[in-house]
């Protein structure tokens, strides 16, 4: 019991960021897994964290409450984005997104100037949120998301999204509405981000327009890119390690953040697929499953 | 406030003459970002941090060196094209000896700029540096109302004379021609005897040349060179190049121009919080509009 109190004393804030890193990876996973490049993501988180800081502090909402909605408003959002961005392929897709988030950045340093209020602080910053997250909410929130993607990939939905990754035009030409299966899968991982964004302001008690920059975007990414999109697991177990590592690298001091990008680059080069692969499962438990065929 | 007319006018051509060597060194920067995804169809997301390291050699050969800037630009441009064709033999070259899809070689490219910034934040500190206030004369020419100083007219010039060689290059030379090949097809190009290694290696070269070269000038031009500088500068090379179409040379360079002008002439008539929301809201309407650029395909490929 003393060890874990201890334990809990020194990492309980990592271990509270690798849960919502693991959030942040669902939220990615959704449109990679469609075939997407999305880094829209971190402008997603914006929005929820802003808009459910701004309702617990200025209104005094719950917390529940406060952020269901800035994930729907990143959800909604992310809708109207996805409305005219998701027409573009691939790299033009990167890049239109890439700019979204520095959009996001723009309006967030803006807002109060522009409006006249005083609701989140420019380029300060929003500070002094309620520390209202949990590590239970966000376990919580986490075993209801993890169900819901079991349930997701033996759905219609879930199929028609690997479809479209597979051959954009087969699938349309079995009938499945490319167009609106892609924003379908878009504004899903908006609203998860919008939920990770709302978790992550309510913990470090502080929101600025500066953390949801391209690195932020970029960081996410890395989560996915780590863990594979061959299983949903690849998200969780790819946030997990990249968030735990740079904590266990402190002693290379300023050279840390290289190993990120090392580890990205021998991760595509090496193992386009991923840390996790099903078919390892299968070779372990022994087991015929098509989940992914 | 109410100004007489005839200083409205002089604002203008002073804004024209910002704008010009601004979009000079836009396109020049937005150049190599081009002529990589022309020829191999890659979307180098760290050309910006060959571009940042560009800046870091030109600084350390003035500050550390003593050399003169006239010495440390081509230093710099000779040094960063290795780094460019390093950065193709780490990053890049596996994942196309086996075709990988473009999501990999962009995130690739990614990883890449993460080691790039972060070893030069580690190299040279995360401060912001300065050259010398004496690297260059410090000299400013009156066209009648208008003013320029000689660093604007110098990068104008170095900047326009690049762009002409690059021209002549692509057009005239054998690599040219070899480059030209392989935009067009890979496998035909080899086919037909071209060492395509040889040109991509080269192509890389000249890209981060074209970038360190924008890093110096630039440098030198607002003198603040921290490991961050790429950041900014990525977002507007990317809609320059989206401007022009992506791989397109004489896009670029028009693209550059029209970025600048519209940055410029916002700032100075309507408000300076907008200046960085001008390129983004210029990305998305193009990308929107006309994602093939304003020119139209690829001249890398099509010439």
């Amino acid at each position: 019991m003393n060890i874990f109190t201890e334990f809990w004393v020194t990492y309980g804030s990592v271990v509270q960021f690798v849960l919502i890193n693991m959030l942040l990876g669902i939220s990615i996973y959704f449109t990679l897994y469609t075939g997407l490049l999305s880094l829209a993501n971190a402008g997603f988180m914006a929005i929820g964290a802003y808009v459910s800081a701004v309702l617990t502090v200025h209104a005094g909402m719950s917390f529940p409450i406060s952020l269901l909605v800035g994930a729907s408003s990143a959800a909604f959002i992310g809708w109207l984005l996805g409305l005219p961005v998701l027409r573009l392929r691939d790299v033009y897709l990167a890049i239109a997104t890439l700019g979204f988030g520095e959009i996001v950045r723009i309006v967030a340093v803006n807002f109060d100037k522009f409006t006249g209020l005083s609701l989140i602080g420019g380029a300060q910053g929003l500070a002094g949120i309620p520390k209202l997250t949990t590590p239970a909410s966000l376990l919580f929130t986490l075993v209801l998301l993890s169900f819901f993607l079991v349930q997701f990939h033996r759905s219609r939905v879930g199929r028609a999204l690997a479809a479209i990754r597979r051959d954009e035009s087969v699938a349309s030409t079995m009938g499945i509405d490319v167009a609106n299966y892609k924003l379908l899968a878009f504004v899903l991982g908006a609203f998860v981000a919008g939920l990770a964004g709302g978790f992550s302001a309510h913990l470090t008690r502080f929101v600025g327009p500066n953390d949801f920059t391209f690195s932020a975007a970029v960081n996410i990414l890395a989560f996915v890119v780590l863990g594979g999109t061959l299983h949903w697991t690849g998200a969780l177990i790819g946030a997990a390690i990249l968030t735990i590592l740079p904590e266990a690298l402190r002693f290379m001091g300023e050279y840390r953040g290289v190993v990120n990008g090392i580890i990205l680059v021998l991760v595509i080069l090496y193992l386009p697929h991923g840390l996790v692969n099903p078919k390892w499962f299968r070779r372990v438990f022994r087991k015929k499953e098509t989940r992914h065929a | 406030m109410l100004r007489p007319y005839s200083l409205y006018v002089t604002m203008f051509w002073q804004q024209v003459v910002n704008a010009i060597w601004l979009g000079s060194v836009y396109s020049l920067f937005a150049l190599g970002y081009t002529l990589v995804f022309g020829v191999l169809g890659i979307l180098n997301l760290a050309h910006p941090s060959l571009y940042m390291w560009g800046a870091f050699i030109g600084l350390v050969c003035v500050n550390t060196f003593n050399m003169p800037i006239w010495l440390a630009l081509p230093i710099a441009m000779f040094l960063s094209g290795l780094l460019g064709i390093l950065l193709d033999r780490l990053a890049f070259k596996p994942l196309r000896a086996r075709n990988a899809p473009h999501l990999a070689t962009l995130i690739s490219s990614i990883g890449a700029s993460i080691v790039l910034i972060n070893t030069a934040q580690g190299v040279f500190s995360a401060q912001v540096s300065r050259f010398p206030f004496d690297a260059f004369p410090i000299m400013v020419f009156n066209f009648g109302p208008v003013s320029v100083t000689l660093l604007q007219l110098t990068i104008l010039g170095i900047s326009i004379a690049i762009m002409v060689f690059l021209r002549w290059l692509i057009m005239s030379t054998r690599l040219g021609r070899a480059m030209r090949a392989v935009a067009f097809n890979r496998v035909t190009a080899a086919r037909l005897g071209i060492p395509v290694d040889k040109v991509i290696m080269q192509t890389f070269f000249i890209a981060g040349a074209l970038a360190g070269a924008a890093g110096v000038l630039l440098g030198l031009a607002f003198n603040s060179i921290s490991p961050f500088m790429g950041g900014p500068m990525n977002l507007k090379g990317l809609t320059v190049i989206v401007l022009g179409g992506l791989g397109n040379i004489e896009g670029a360079v028009v693209g550059g121009f029209i970025l600048a002008f519209s940055e410029v002439m916002s700032v100075a008539y309507l408000s300076s919080d907008l200046r960085d929301a001008v390129s983004f809201i210029l990305l998305f309407i193009i990308l929107l509009i006309a994602p093939n650029g304003l020119l139209g395909r690829s001249s890398v490929k099509r010439a």
